[in-house]
C-alpha cells in the first residue's frame, strides 16, 4: 500500500514528524518498505498562463508566446510544444529555476528571440514518465502560485509491505485508525451522506442462489448522462500518482480513488452495453469472456461472474470485461459496490495470472458493512466531477451469509501465559477499545467482538497478539530459559556426517553445494536406469529435474572450475538424491566426491602423478574405516552407465549384500560430451551405509611375539585380490592377525595372463610362541588352498 | 728397548695424526693393537726376556701401550665429532622451502554457519531434526494453517511435482513431522535445504534454512526473546541490538520478525541494511493454536515458540559476503576464502 502522507494526515494528524510516523508504523507491524519524496527537487516554478501564440520569425517549429503568471510585466517565452495555445494555464520555469536534472533556467535568445523561461511538461518536472505537450493545468489554477505549493508536493510517499492478514489497512482510512490507536489520538473517518436519487431507472439484481455465499452483499445504481469528456481533476490524479495508480478516465479514476480511501474495490460497466438486468452467479462450463486486459478466458463452475440476461460481463471481484467496459463515450453507467467472500476469490485470479486491485482486497477480505458508504462516496465524486443524474441504490443481501466476527474469549491468565506478562485489566480495555473491539470484562476475563474489517482476529491468540503489537513487543519482558535440560545421550555407535566430512576435508576434498534440481539430458547419460523426478514448473531446462544422483551437480561444478584455469580439482557433497520407484519418491541421502588432476597439489621435490582409481579408493576406504567395520565392505567389479567399465566398482556391505555405493572413473564417452579432457574419478555412498559405528571392543593383548612372511604368488591375471585375501583370512583365521599386500607384477618373467602377487602374512598366536615348524605347517596349508583355488603356485 | 719404544711410540702417534678419517684411524689401531699389532708383539716378546726383567719391561711397554690407546681415542674422538660436523654442514637445508604432502581443504561456508547455529543452540539442549526435500502439501502447508488459496501462499513461490507434492518452502514442516511422532517436551532445530521458485539478484531458488521450535509447559514470548537475543548474540560474537517486530506467519500467533542492529554500520545506515540501520534476521513467533491441534498437542497445557533463519543470510552477515549467487556457483577461488 502506497500512500500520500498528506492524504494520511487529512485524517488522523499525530504531532510525530514523518520518520517517526514511519518508525510507528513498522514497529506496528505495517512494515515501511520505502519513503520517497512525492516529487523530486526543483524550484522557481510557477503557474502561468499563455496570452498570446505567434510565430517564431526564425524558425518554423518554434513559436513566440506572451505569457502571464499575473504582474504587470508580459512574459516572451519561446515554447517548442506542439499543444501550446492562447489561454492554456501551464507550469513556467521562471528565470533563475532549477529543474530535477539540474537545469538552471537562464535569459536565453533563440534564434535571435528573447526567451525568459520555459514552459514545462510534467515529465520535465519529473512527475511523469513520458508527456506529448506541456503539462495543461486547470483552469482555477491560481496565477504566479508556486507549483510545490499548489500540488502539495511538499509531501512523502510511504509504501507499507503489508502482511496478508491486514487487509483493513489497505485504505487511507484503515492507516489513518491504525495511527490513531498507535497515538492514542482520534481519526476523522470521512463523512459521507446518502446521494439522493433524481433518477428512477433502475437494474433488476439477481444473486443465484448458489452465490448467495459467494456474494453476500451486492448493491448498484445506475447513474445516467454523464459527461464523458471530462477528465479527472488534478488533485485526485496527484492522489492516484501518489498511490502508484495510473490515471485512466474520469469514473475509473474516481472508482480506484475510492478504493484507495476506503478500501472497496467499485466497477462501473457502461449501462448501454448491458442485455437486461445484473446477475451474480458462478461461470457456466466453457463460457468465454474477455477481460480488460484483452485475455479471453474460459469460465467454469467454480468462478464467480457478474452477468447480464445473456453474457457474463465481469470475473466478479478481480477484473471487468472488455465489452461493458466504460469508455470515451460512456455517458450512462452502472455502479457496482459488492461484498464477495474471501473464500470464493481466494486463488482465481492466480488462476488466470491476474493480480489486481480489486482481488488483492477482496482475496484477504474487505469490510462487509462498508458498502453503502463507498457507493455514496463515489457516486458523490461521479456527479461532482462528471455530472449525471443518480438512480436510487438497489441493495441485494444474504444476511445469513454475511461474515459475522466470532465472539472471543480473552483470559488474563492466557495473556500472562503467552507473554510472559501481567497487563493491567484496564490497560488490555484500553487497547481493545482503541482497536475497535466491543469487549466486556468479567472475572478476569473478556468477552470481546473484534470489528467487522478485523478479518484476521478470530481467536484468544490473535487477541493477545493485538495487545502484544500495541503494547509495543519490545516492551515485553525477556526471560532466559530455564526449563531443567537432562544430560544429553552421547551416541557412541553414531557415526555424524560432520566426522565423515572433516575426513574428507583434511584428505583434500572441497565441499560443494549444488542445486538439488539438474539438467535432464547429462542426468539421462548418468542414470539412465533410475525414473527422474521432474518438476511441474522449473525455472529453466538446466534445473528442470531433481538429481538422480549427486554426481550431476559435482560435474557441473568442475566444469565451471574447469573454465576458470583449475586443473585439479577434488570436490564433495552431502545432500539428498530422488528417484521415482513403482511410482513412490525415493529421497535418500548420499555423499559424493570428484577428483581429478594430479594426486598432490603442485609442489616441489615430488614427481607429478595424476590422480588414479586406487588414490581415489584409499580415501574411500578412509571414510569407510571410520565405522570400524572397514571388512564389512568390499569393492566389486561391476560397470556403470556412468563409469569406464573396466575401472568402475560397486561397494557391497558383507553383511547385508546391500550395495552402498559407487566409485570408478567417469565413462571417457561422457567425459568428451563434457569437454573434460581429463580423467575423472567419482563416488557416491549411501550415508545410511555410514551411520552406524562399532564402538571398539578390547582384546587381550598376546604376550607372544608376532611374526611376518611373506609370499610371492602367481597367479591368473582373472584372479581379484579381494578373493585371495578372503581366502587366506577363510583358512586361518585365528592366528592370521593381517594380510598385506605389497606388490603386484605382471611381464617378464612371467607366462602372458599370469600376475605375481606379493603378499605379507602377520601371524600371532595368543598363547604361544610360533615356531618355524607351526608357521611352515600354517603357510603350507594356506598355500595349498590357494593352489587348489586360483592354481596359485609360489614365484620361484 | 725403551729408545726404540719412544721411537715406536713417536712413530704411532705421527700415524695417528695422519689418519684423517676413521676408516684409516681403525688401520692404524689395528697396526699397533691388533692381534699382530706393534704393541701385541712387544707384549708377546716379553716372554722371551728374563723373568726378572719381564716386570720393569712389561710395564714400560703397558705404559707406551696405554700412551698409545689414549692418543688413539682422543684421535677417534676427534675424527667423530670432524665426520659429525661435516654430515651437519652437508645435511643442512633451505628451512624456508615449502612443505610437502596432500593439502586441507575446507567446508562449504553454509556448513560452517549452520554447524555455528547448531552448536550454539545445542548448549541449551536443541537436538537436530531432519525431514524430507519432497515434501506433501499437507506438511508444507496445511498443517501448518496456510489452507489451499491462502493469500500466504502467495508468500512462497512454490517448486511442484505434482498437485499433492513439492519441494519443500521451508523447514517448517519437520516441525509437523516431530510433532506428529513424539510427544512434548520439544527442543529441535531442523536445518536444511529449501526451495522458491525466485531467482534473480537477491534469491536463489535453492537456499538454507535452520528452524527451530520449543514445546513444553509454561513457554512464553519472553523466552523466544530470551533465546533469541542471546543466540543472535552468541553468533556475531559482538552485543547486537535486537529487537522484535510484529509480522504474520499463518503458523504463528503472536509473529515477530527479528532485526539487528546492522553489523555492517553498527546502526549508522549503510548500503547492506538499505540505510535503515536495521537488518532483517529471522521469523518466529508463539506456535499457532492450529497447529497444536493439527498435531494433537493439548493446547492448555502446553505452548511453544518457533523460528526459523535463512543461513546464506547469516553467512552473509558473518563473513561480509556480498553476493547470494556466489554460494552456489561452488567458484574454488570463493570457497578456498574459507579455509
Amino acid at each position: 500500500m502506497r500512500f500520500s502522507e498528506a492524504w494520511l494526515r487529512e485524517h488522523v494528524n499525530p504531532p510525530v514528524d514523518t520518520q517517526t510516523l514511519v518508525e510507528q508504523l513498522t514497529m506496528a507491524g505495517l512494515e515501511v518498505d520505502s519513503v520517497e519524496p512525492a516529487a523530486p527537487d526543483f524550484s522557481g516554478v510557477v503557474v502561468a498562463q499563455v496570452l498570446s501564440v505567434e510565430p517564431h520569425p526564425n524558425a518554423d517549429k518554434l513559436r513566440l508566446c506572451q505569457v502571464t503568471i499575473g504582474t504587470d510585466d508580459l512574459l516572451p517565452i519561446v515554447c517548442g510544444a506542439p499543444n501550446v495555445r492562447k489561454g492554456m494555464k501551464v507550469p513556467l520555469a521562471t528565470v533563475g529555476a532549477i529543474l530535477p536534472d539540474g537545469m538552471k533556467i537562464k535569459k536565453a535568445k533563440l534564434r535571435g528571440v528573447e526567451s525568459l523561461g520555459m514552459l514545462c511538461s510534467a515529465r520535465e518536472l519529473g512527475l511523469a514518465e513520458a508527456a506529448s505537450g506541456l503539462w495543461e493545468l486547470p483552469e482555477d489554477a491560481p496565477l504566479g502560485q508556486d507549483l510545490r505549493q499548489y500540488l502539495q508536493l511538499e509531501d512523502a510517499i510511504i509504501d507499507v509491505d503489508l502482511t496478508p492478514n491486514r487487509a483493513d489497512c489497505l485504505s487511507i482510512e484503515g492507516i489513518a485508525r491504525e495511527v490513531a490507536v498507535l497515538n492514542k489520538i482520534d481519526w476523522r473517518p470521512l463523512s459521507v451522506s446518502a446521494v439522493a436519487a433524481d433518477e428512477t431507472a433502475t437494474l433488476p439484481i439477481d444473486i443465484a442462489n448458489e452465490a448467495e455465499f459467494a456474494c453476500p452483499r451486492y448493491l448498484g445504481r445506475l447513474i445516467k448522462g454523464i459527461n464523458p469528456d471530462v477528465s479527472t481533476p488534478l488533485w485526485m490524479q496527484e492522489r492516484l500518482r501518489r498511490s502508484g495508480i495510473r490515471s485512466i478516465s474520469a469514473i475509473v479514476d474516481i472508482t480506484n480513488y475510492v478504493m484507495l480511501e476506503l478500501g472497496q474495490p467499485l466497477h462501473a460497466f457502461d449501462a448501454d452495453t448491458l442485455q437486461g438486468g445484473i446477475q451474480v452467479r458462478f461461470g457456466r462450463q466453457g463460457e468465454k469472456l474477455v477481460l480488460l486486459d484483452d485475455q479471453e478466458i474460459t469460465l467454469n463452475d467454480d468462478v464467480l461472474v457478474i452477468a447480464d440476461d445473456v453474457n457474463p460481463l465481469a470475473l466478479a471481484g478481480i477484473m471487468g470485461g472488455k465489452s461493458s467496459a466504460v469508455t470515451g463515450t460512456t455517458q450512462n453507467i452502472f455502479l457496482e459496490c459488492a461484498f464477495f467472500s474471501p473464500e470464493a476469490i481466494m486463488g482465481k485470479a492466480r488462476r488466470f495470472g491476474l493480480h489486481t486491485d480489486s482481488s488483492h482486497r477482496f482475496e484477504r477480505g474487505v469490510d462487509p458493512n462498508l458498502q453503502s458508504r463507498a457507493i455514496d462516496r463515489a457516486s458523490a465524486l461521479i456527479l461532482q466531477i462528471a455530472g449525471g443524474h443518480a438512480g436510487p441504490v438497489s441493495e441485494k443481501v444474504g444476511e445469513k451469509y454475511l461474515p459475522l466476527r466470532p465472539l472471543i474469549e480473552l483470559r488474563g491468565q492466557r495473556i500472562e501465559a503467552l507473554l510472559g506478562l501481567t497487563i493491567e485489566d484496564a490497560e488490555t480495555d484500553d487497547i481493545l477499545k482503541r482497536l475497535g473491539m466491543m469487549a466486556e470484562r468479567e472475572a478476569g476475563m473478556w468477552k470481546v467482538r473484534p470489528p467487522s474489517f478485523r478479518f484476521d482476529i478470530a481467536i484468544e491468540a490473535d487477541l493477545i497478539e493485538e495487545l502484544a503489537r500495541i503494547y509495543g513487543y519490545n516492551n515485553l519482558p525477556v526471560q532466559s530459559l530455564s526449563f531443567p535440560t537432562p544430560l544429553q545421550s552421547a551416541p557412541e555407535s553414531q557415526l555424524s556426517l560432520d566426522r565423515i566430512k572433516d575426513v574428507l576435508v583434511d584428505r583434500g576434498f572441497q565441499e560443494v553445494i549444488t542445486y538439488s534440481f539438474v539438467d535432464a539430458s547429462l542426468q539421462e547419460k548418468l542414470t539412465p536406469d533410475l525414473e527422474a523426478v521432474p518438476l511441474l514448473n522449473p525455472l529453466s531446462s538446466e534445473v528442470a529435474v531433481m538429481r538422480t544422483t549427486l554426481w550431476s551437480g559435482l560435474l557441473n561444478a568442475a566444469q565451471y572450475n574447469f573454465n576458470r584455469q583449475q586443473r585439479r580439482i577434488r570436490l564433495f557433497e552431502s545432500g539428498m538424491k530422488f528417484y521415482r520407484q513403482s511410482g513412490a519418491i525415493q529421497q535418500d541421502k548420499y555423499l559424493a566426491g570428484l577428483a581429478t588432476g594430479a594426486v598432490l597439489p603442485e609442489q616441489w621435490g615430488v614427481t607429478p602423478r595424476e590422480i588414479d582409481f586406487f588414490d581415489l579408493k584409499a580415501d574411500i576406504e578412509a571414510i569407510l574405516s571410520l565405522t570400524r567395520r572397514k571388512r564389512n565392505f568390499v569393492f566389486e567389479a561391476q560397470a556403470h552407465p556412468a563409469l569406464h567399465p573396466g575401472q568402475s566398482a560397486r561397494i557391497l556391505s558383507r553383511k547385508d549384500n546391500q550395495v552402498c555405493g559407487w566409485m570408478g572413473m567417469l565413462h571417457p564417452q561422457i567425459a568428451q560430451d563434457l569437454d573434460l579432457d581429463q580423467n575423472i574419478f567419482l563416488f557416491e555412498i549411501r550415508q545410511s551405509a555410514l551411520t552406524h559405528q562399532e564402538i571398539p571392543a578390547f582384546q587381550p593383548l598376546s604376550k607372544y611375539p608376532s611374526v611376518r612372511r611373506d609370499i610371492a604368488l602367481v597367479i591368473p591375471d582373472e584372479v581379484e585380490a579381494q578373493s585371495l585375501i578372503d581366502a587366506i583370512f577363510a583358512c586361518q583365521a585365528d592366528v592370521l592377525q593381517d594380510v598385506l599386500l605389497f606388490d603386484v607384477y605382471q611381464g617378464k618373467g612371467l607366462e602372458a595372463g599370469q600376475k605375481s602377487v606379493a603378499l605379507g602374512l602377520v601371524l600371532q598366536h595368543p598363547e604361544k610362541t610360533l615356531t618355524d615348524s607351526d608357521i611352515d605347517v600354517i603357510v603350507n596349508d594356506i598355500l595349498q588352498k590357494l593352489a587348489d583355488q586360483f592354481g596359485a603356485r609360489l614365484r620361484g | 728397548m725403551t729408545d726404540s719404544l719412544e721411537t715406536l711410540l713417536a712413530q704411532a702417534e705421527k700415524d695417528l695424526a695422519s689418519a684423517t678419517d676413521l676408516q684409516s684411524l681403525e688401520q692404524v689401531r689395528v697396526r699397533y693393537l691388533g692381534k699382530k699389532g706393534v704393541f701385541t708383539q712387544r707384549m708377546k716378546e716379553l716372554g722371551k726376556l728374563p723373568p726378572e726383567q719381564r716386570p720393569q719391561v712389561g710395564k714400560v711397554v703397558n705404559e707406551a701401550r696405554q700412551k698409545f690407546q689414549q692418543a688413539l681415542e682422543s684421535r677417534h674422538a676427534a675424527l667423530q665429532q670432524a665426520q659429525l660436523s661435516r654430515r651437519l654442514a652437508a645435511e643442512s637445508i633451505d628451512v624456508t622451502l615449502p612443505g610437502r604432502g596432500q593439502r586441507l581443504e575446507g567446508l562449504h561456508p553454509v556448513t560452517l554457519t549452520m554447524r555455528r547455529i547448531e552448536k550454539i543452540f545445542a548448549s541449551v539442549g536443541f537436538q537436530v531434526a531432519e525431514g524430507p526435500e519432497i515434501e506433501d502439501d499437507y506438511h508444507n502447508f496445511e498443517a501448518l494453517n496456510i489452507p489451499a488459496h491462502h493469500p500466504a501462499r502467495a508468500m512462497h513461490d512454490t517448486f511442484y511435482v505434482d498437485e499433492h507434492t513439492l519441494l519443500r518452502t521451508h523447514t517448517s514442516p519437520v516441525q509437523i513431522r516431530v510433532m506428529e511422532e513424539d510427544s512434548p517436551p520439544h527442543r529441535i532445530i531442523a536445518p536444511g535445504r529449501v526451495y522458491r521458485c525466485d531467482s534473480d539478484l537477491t534469491h536463489t531458488p535453492m537456499f538454507h534454512q535452520v528452524e527451530g521450535f520449543l514445546v513444553d509447559e509454561g513457554v512464553s514470548f519472553a523466552h523466544l526473546r530470551g533465546v533469541l537475543d542471546e543466540f543472535l548474540r552468541n553468533f556475531f560474537e559482538q552485543d547486537v541490538e535486537v529487537r522484535f517486530r510484529p509480522s504474520y506467519f499463518p503458523f504463528t500467533e503472536p509473529s515477530a520478525e527479528v532485526d539487528i542492529a546492522c553489523v555492517m554500520c553498527q546502526g549508522e545506515g549503510c548500503r547492506v541494511c538499505g540505510q535503515s540501520g536495521w537488518l532483517e534476521v529471522m521469523g518466529c513467533g508463539m506456535i499457532h493454536p492450529r497447529v497444536f491441534e493439527f498435531v494433537k498437542i493439548d493446547l492448555e497445557r502446553y505452548t511453544g515458540f518457533a523460528f526459523g533463519l535463512g543461513v546464506e543470510r547469516l553467512a552473509m552477515l558473518r563473513y561480509g559476503i556480498n553476493d547470494l549467487r556466489l554460494f552456489f556457483e561452488n567458484d574454488l577461488r570463493f570457497l578456498e576464502q574459507f579455509h
